[in-house]
């Protein structure tokens, strides 16, 4: 059973990275209904850009938190200025061009993005310098144990901040009411004399901001970064906004903690569950197979990245619009 | 009286069609006047093109002074030209309360004692959005929805609002209740221009009218003397004066 309290902690961080990169796809598709695929490359940068700034202090004696927060400040200004100049080159002018075109120029600018990361940091995986000691504390129940970092304890402390700081922007704030009337009728909401321009240019900063900030995460988390990182991460991300119902806040956050919990588990389980010895005692024609290799799988944890996919495509079969997307009036 | 919107000329024309051929309207401060005429006549193209929505192919629009045409939407509602749209527009997920709040959008932040003053004002003259203060604006009826959106419209303190086919769809009882409160908020000293179709009740609240048909203005007056009009009496009153 430690198997499972472990993987929970795994897949619940994970989970909290999905959902942080998964609120900014959702928003963006909630106020402009434009699925924003260079979302993910916005993501990457963050990390590219605290990796450089970790790797030129880290020498320097400052303490360490003090080196993470002051990528954290660089990353996310740097990010936000990327998310606002990708609206305003080139989404806005395509605002009311058919669906597909906008749709095409997000791919296009996730590739030239991707192009301009390999550029400033080559096409090598990046360690990402592990400047803060990692520190393993034993969780107990009756039953389990388990161990969580404390980098793991950061990101979903930090997660949990910035999705409360979000909902509290969105329901609370002017500027967060002014977001929900433009995506739902933004030509009323500029008879109110609201910008609907700024309004959606704050939108993608926000996404960005929160973007740069998990991009900081994942690079810590798995100690790596390389210009493509911002691909399946933004697939994943994307997927978890689409699962909980995109256009919704509350179905993001719950997309992504699955698809986090749910890869985890594939990646913990799975491997057991296909072990062709174990198959063997089922069903036949195994028997060869175990007997060369008694520890091999079908599907062992270099298929984690698909449980997810499985997982999406079914609850897309039953519920086209999402765990939680028939709440319309919750789009923002 | 000081002319607060005065449009002269004014073309307007949208793929391949040309939906207002020349018309000049003005409105004087205090007025009440009404824009009549049948579905297409472009009625409602002429309010898009004042509210900034669409682009003139010629002429000019001049509110308070100044010509606002190529102004876009929310520099023109900030300057206290509001419009009711047709079909309401009330944003459907937001509470009524921040309906209400979003109207005073353009007011500065440092009003906002004020403002919550005027929200309470509205559900003092609304007694049924208060009861759903609350609840979203989507769950309302059609009635309490056009209230809301006059509400709403007037929570910007506008000098000239514009409100188009405020009627359409509502139930008889409604359609009073509605132009009452019209009447109420002109005799409190704001300027309006209405757009309807019911052109008997439009011309029996308003001060002046005009006509308007295929795209240009076919008469205009006294809303007194266009309510006794032949003219108009057979075409949009649908009263038989042959006789």
């Amino acid at each position: 059973m430690d198997t499972f309290l472990q993987q929970l902690v795994n897949g619940l961080t994970l989970g909290c990275v999905y959902a942080v990169v998964a609120l900014g796809y959702t928003m963006v598709y909630g106020i402009v209904q434009l699925i924003n695929f260079a979302h993910g490359e916005v993501v990457m940068i963050g990390a590219m850009v605290a990796f450089s700034v970790i790797t030129a202090l880290a020498g320097s004696g400052m303490p360490p938190l003090a080196i993470v927060l002051l990528s954290l400040l660089a990353a996310i200004p740097a990010c936000m200025l990327v998310g606002y100049t990708v609206e305003r080159i080139a989404y806005r002018p395509l605002r009311n061009a058919p669906r597909l075109a906008p749709l095409i120029t997000a791919i296009g600018v996730s590739i030239i993005l991707q192009h301009v990361a390999l550029l400033i940091w080559g096409r090598n995986y990046i360690a990402f310098p592990q400047i803060v000691r990692t520190e393993s504390y034993v969780l107990t129940t009756s039953v389990n144990s388990a161990t969580i970092t404390n980098i793991q304890i950061a990101i979903i402390v930090l997660s949990v901040v910035m999705m409360a700081g979000l909902i509290a922007l969105i329901y609370k704030t002017r500027i967060g009411i002014a977001m929900r009337a433009t995506s739902q009728n933004a030509a009323v909401a500029g008879l109110m004399g609201i910008n609907v321009n700024s309004v959606i240019s704050f939108t993608f900063i926000i996404g960005a901001g929160l973007g740069a900030v998990a991009g900081v995460m994942v690079g810590s988390y798995y100690g790596i970064a390389y210009y493509q990182m911002g691909f399946l991460l933004g697939l994943k991300a994307f997927s978890a906004a689409v699962l909980g119902g995109i256009g919704n806040l509350g179905g993001a956050v719950l997309g992504g903690l699955l698809i986090g919990v749910i890869e985890a588990f594939g990646a913990g389980y799975m491997g057991d569950v296909t072990n062709v010895c174990t198959l063997n005692q089922f069903l036949p024609g195994f028997a060869a197979m175990c007997d060369a290799n008694s520890n091999a799988s079908l599907l062992g944890s270099n298929y984690k990245e698909v449980y997810a996919f499985v997982v999406l495509i079914l609850v897309l079969r039953f519920r086209p619009s999402g765990l939680l997307g028939e709440r319309v009036s919750d789009r923002a | 009286m000081t002319t607060l919107l005065s449009i002269k000329n004014l073309h307007i024309g949208y793929g391949g069609i040309q939906a207002v051929k020349g018309i000049d309207i003005h409105v004087e401060q205090g007025e009440l006047v009404t824009l009549i005429g049948a579905n297409g006549a472009g009625k409602t193209t002429t309010l898009k093109a004042i509210t900034g929505l669409l682009k003139p192919t010629a002429g000019t629009i001049e509110y308070d002074g100044k010509n606002i045409v190529g102004e876009p939407t929310y520099k023109i509602a900030s300057q206290g030209l509001v419009l009711v749209p047709e079909g309401r527009g009330v944003f459907p997920g937001l509470t009524i309360t921040e309906n209400l709040q979003m109207g005073a959008y353009s007011r500065p932040r440092h009003e906002r004692a004020s403002i919550a003053e005027d929200i309470e004002h509205k559900f003092s003259l609304f007694p049924r959005l208060k009861e759903r203060a609350k609840q979203t604006a989507g769950t309302l009826s059609g009635g309490e929805q056009q209230m809301l959106a006059i509400s709403r419209a007037l929570m910007a303190r506008p000098k000239l609002l514009l409100l188009d086919e405020p009627s359409m769809g509502l139930a008889p009882i409604m359609v009073q209740k509605i132009f009452e409160v019209v009447r109420e908020v002109s005799r409190r000293g704001v300027t309006i221009l209405l757009i309807e179709q019911n052109a008997k009740l439009a011309l029996q609240v308003s001060q002046r009218g005009y006509v308007m048909d295929g795209g240009i203005v076919t008469l205009s007056g006294d809303s007194k003397s266009l309510l006794v009009d032949p003219k108009v009496r057979e075409a949009y009153l649908g009263e038989d004066v042959a006789v």
